[in-house]
């Protein structure tokens, strides 16, 4: 199976978000970068399907030259080959240029498997995977959970010629079946990311990177400012220590109208 | 112009989040002298006429497609009668640049077009978002806040990093297209409800619309789920292990609830990560959320801010959940929870 995965360099984020002094930008001095959990169950995903079923793994990001980072990443947890979609002029990329610049390398290969985070760290647009699967004209499935591949062995070579795909939603679980290709986005939980190994580290420190200009191109949508919302004041009201506090506590509850 | 909004059902009555969207989509309307119009998918017979008309709802289009499938949802949508003209496929117009980049153009001269809102959950973010692919158009996902902007489009406040930003935005396009936060927006119903109409939609969709479409099955859990449940019994790496739990899922269930964990909880494999509560979880708006053992890390809280209440049990009274806790409890949840159980069950 020829699988890509496209992942996102974000801001790592610890006890508390900063903004730049004009509101712009997550303030990264202090900080380093990451891709979405979820785009790290991506790759392993893909990955393991390799693993199983032959083939081989490619990285996409848009993003500045520093990307460079976060696709090293990827292929020392086992991807094989990396592009960088280096994002040239100022300016964020929205979901739309985002997923133009994504299909120009999905139709670029024979790949039978584009998968995707289900939504950004940073930005949260819960989109790109979908905008891409029409620009490819293949079919999509979103916020997956569990995975599987169908194969056909008649033809001699075995071939991939679907995937299940499943999730839950409000305590129903909704099975997808989809004809490949197709674009799959994904959850954390689908399975739990290997840490990158030493030997993996090693090749992908001397791997290329194929690297390719975007242009930026506005969207409808755009971002003024960003700011970090105001948590009301507030204060907790201590209900006393251990055991000594469960009348306290059950008067509370029954106050919060939650004992019926 | 006509506001929708796509309108959830929970077991024949209005999704909470849906609810909220209603709330918002009215607000939109008002400040633009406009309607709203629900969108149903069912029979005309299963749309919650009532409840819709309590949100100040003036028609529901009732669409038949079979089960659930996103893109025939979307196509639905985007071929709404008084829809159709603008978000049909083409509607607006591609230019290549000389990158090979495709930049949306469309001309408005600053009208208040037609607006679609769908409550911010995973069904409402996929429809939407197949609706933009559509359309061509751009979508704003899990806005707090909406209104007309001088000179066209919209202004809104949207969430990022999962809530613990906001996005100050302007929405500039024919159709604004929009889904609604499902913790940051009240539902509050309408002051002078009126009668709703309802409309029978038998869309037209190819094949391709279908391809993609949901076999459902109750989930194995099988209990409440953790989105819309009441209460949430929340239990952090405090519990300590696997079978630690067992007082917080007789708890929940004793306060008619469900359980949810930090991720602390699900790399251990403690839990599954349908429990997981937060970022890369699953967002709660319980009444009461009764967090055990959780230290509440900003990720957590992301999950967590929409609960109307929240009650921490820690032995640090220093954790952050503590200080974001309406009620703290300082102590060992080994010994408070069973007290409580018992208490309850003397009850
Ligand atoms: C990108 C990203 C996404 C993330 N997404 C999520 C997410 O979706 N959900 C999530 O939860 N986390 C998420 N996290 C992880 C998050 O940062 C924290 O690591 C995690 O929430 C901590 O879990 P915890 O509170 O159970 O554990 P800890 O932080 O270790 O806290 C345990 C708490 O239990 C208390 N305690 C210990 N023993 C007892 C006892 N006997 N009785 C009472 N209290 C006791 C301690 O005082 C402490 O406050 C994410 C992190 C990243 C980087
Ligand atoms: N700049 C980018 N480069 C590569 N992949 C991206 C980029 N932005 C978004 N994606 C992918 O699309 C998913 C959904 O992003 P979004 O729709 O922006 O929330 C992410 O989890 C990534 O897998």
């Amino acid at each position: 199976m020829e699988i890509l995965v496209c992942v996102k360099r974000v801001p790592t984020v610890g006890g508390a978000i900063t903004l730049t002094a004009d509101g712009q930008a997550v303030d990264t001095r202090m900080s380093g970068f990451t891709i979405s959990p979820h785009e790290e169950c991506a790759v392993e995903e893909a990955v393991r399907l390799v693993d199983r079923h032959g083939g081989s793994v490619t990285v996409v990001t848009l993003g500045p030259v520093e990307a460079e980072e976060q696709l090293r990443f990827c292929l020392s947890l086992g991807a094989s080959k990396a592009v960088l979609l280096e994002a040239c002029g100022a300016g964020e990329f929205g979901p739309i240029a985002t997923a133009s610049a994504l299909a120009s390398v999905a139709e670029s290969g024979a790949f039978d498997l584009v998968l995707l985070g289900n939504e950004a760290s940073d930005t949260g647009d819960y989109q790109v995977g979908i905008r891409l699967a029409h620009l490819l004209r293949q079919p999509v499935a979103t916020g997956i959970k569990a995975l599987s591949v169908a194969f056909d062995g008649v033809s001699g070579s075995v071939e991939a010629v679907s995937v299940e795909a499943a999730r839950e939603y409000r305590g129903v679980s909704e099975t997808f079946q989809l004809p490949l290709p197709a674009v799959v986005t994904v959850k954390e939980g689908i399975n739990l990311p290997r840490y990158p190994s030493l030997p993996g580290r090693l090749r992908a420190k001397r791997a290329s990177i194929e690297r390719i200009p975007v242009q930026f191109a506005p969207e409808g949508l755009r971002m003024r400012t960003l700011r970090v919302p105001v948590a009301g004041q507030h204060t907790a009201t201590v209900l006393g220590h251990g055991v000594d506090a469960v009348p306290d506590l059950v008067r509370v509850l029954g106050e919060l109208g939650v004992l019926s | 112009m006509t506001v929708y909004c796509l309108v959830e059902l929970d077991a024949g009555t209005v999704a909470d989040a849906s609810l909220r969207a209603l709330t918002m989509a009215r607000g939109l309307a008002s400040a633009r002298g406009a309607d709203v119009a629900a969108v149903v998918f069912g029979e005309a017979a299963s749309v919650p006429v009532a409840e819709l008309a309590a949100y100040g709802v003036m028609n529901a289009y009732a669409v038949a497609v079979d089960g659930y499938a996103p893109q025939a949802w979307a196509r639905a949508i985007a071929e709404l009668p008084n829809l159709a003209g603008s978000l049909g496929e083409g509607a607006s117009s591609w230019v290549k640049t000389d990158t090979g980049l495709a930049v949306l153009t469309h001309d408005h001269e600053g009208e208040a077009g037609p607006a679609v809102l769908a409550a911010g959950t995973d069904h409402g973010n996929e429809v939407l978002a197949h609706v933009g692919a559509i359309a061509g158009l751009p979508v704003a996902a899990n806005c707090v806040a909406a209104a007309p902007a001088p000179g066209g489009g919209l202004e809104l406040v949207r969430q990022r990093w999962a809530g613990l930003l906001l996005e100050d935005a302007v929405l500039d396009a024919p159709v604004a297209l929009l889904t609604v936060a499902t913790d940051a927006v009240a539902a509050v119903p309408a002051d002078s409800p009126g009668p709703v109409t309802v409309h029978e939609v038998k869309p037209e969709l190819s094949a391709g619309d279908l391809v993609v479409r949901a076999e459902e099955a109750p989930a194995a859990a099988g209990g409440a789920s953790l989105a819309t449940a009441r209460v949430v019994v929340g239990g952090g790496r405090g519990v300590g292990s696997a079978d630690g739990f067992a007082p917080l899922e007789e708890l929940a269930s004793l306060l008619g609830g469900v359980v949810g964990v930090s991720r602390v909880v699900t790399s251990e494999g403690w839990r599954p990560h349908a429990q997981q509560v937060g970022q890369t979880g699953t967002k709660i708006t319980p009444d009461l959320y009764l967090a055990c053992g959780i230290s509440g890390a900003i990720q957590h809280i992301a999950g967590c801010a929409g609960a109307r209440h929240i009650v921490a049990i820690n032995t640090d009274p220093a954790a952050p959940m503590m200080a974001r806790a309406d009620y703290a409890l300082i102590g060992d949840l080994h010994q408070v929870l069973p007290a409580l159980i018992e208490a309850l069950r003397a009850r």
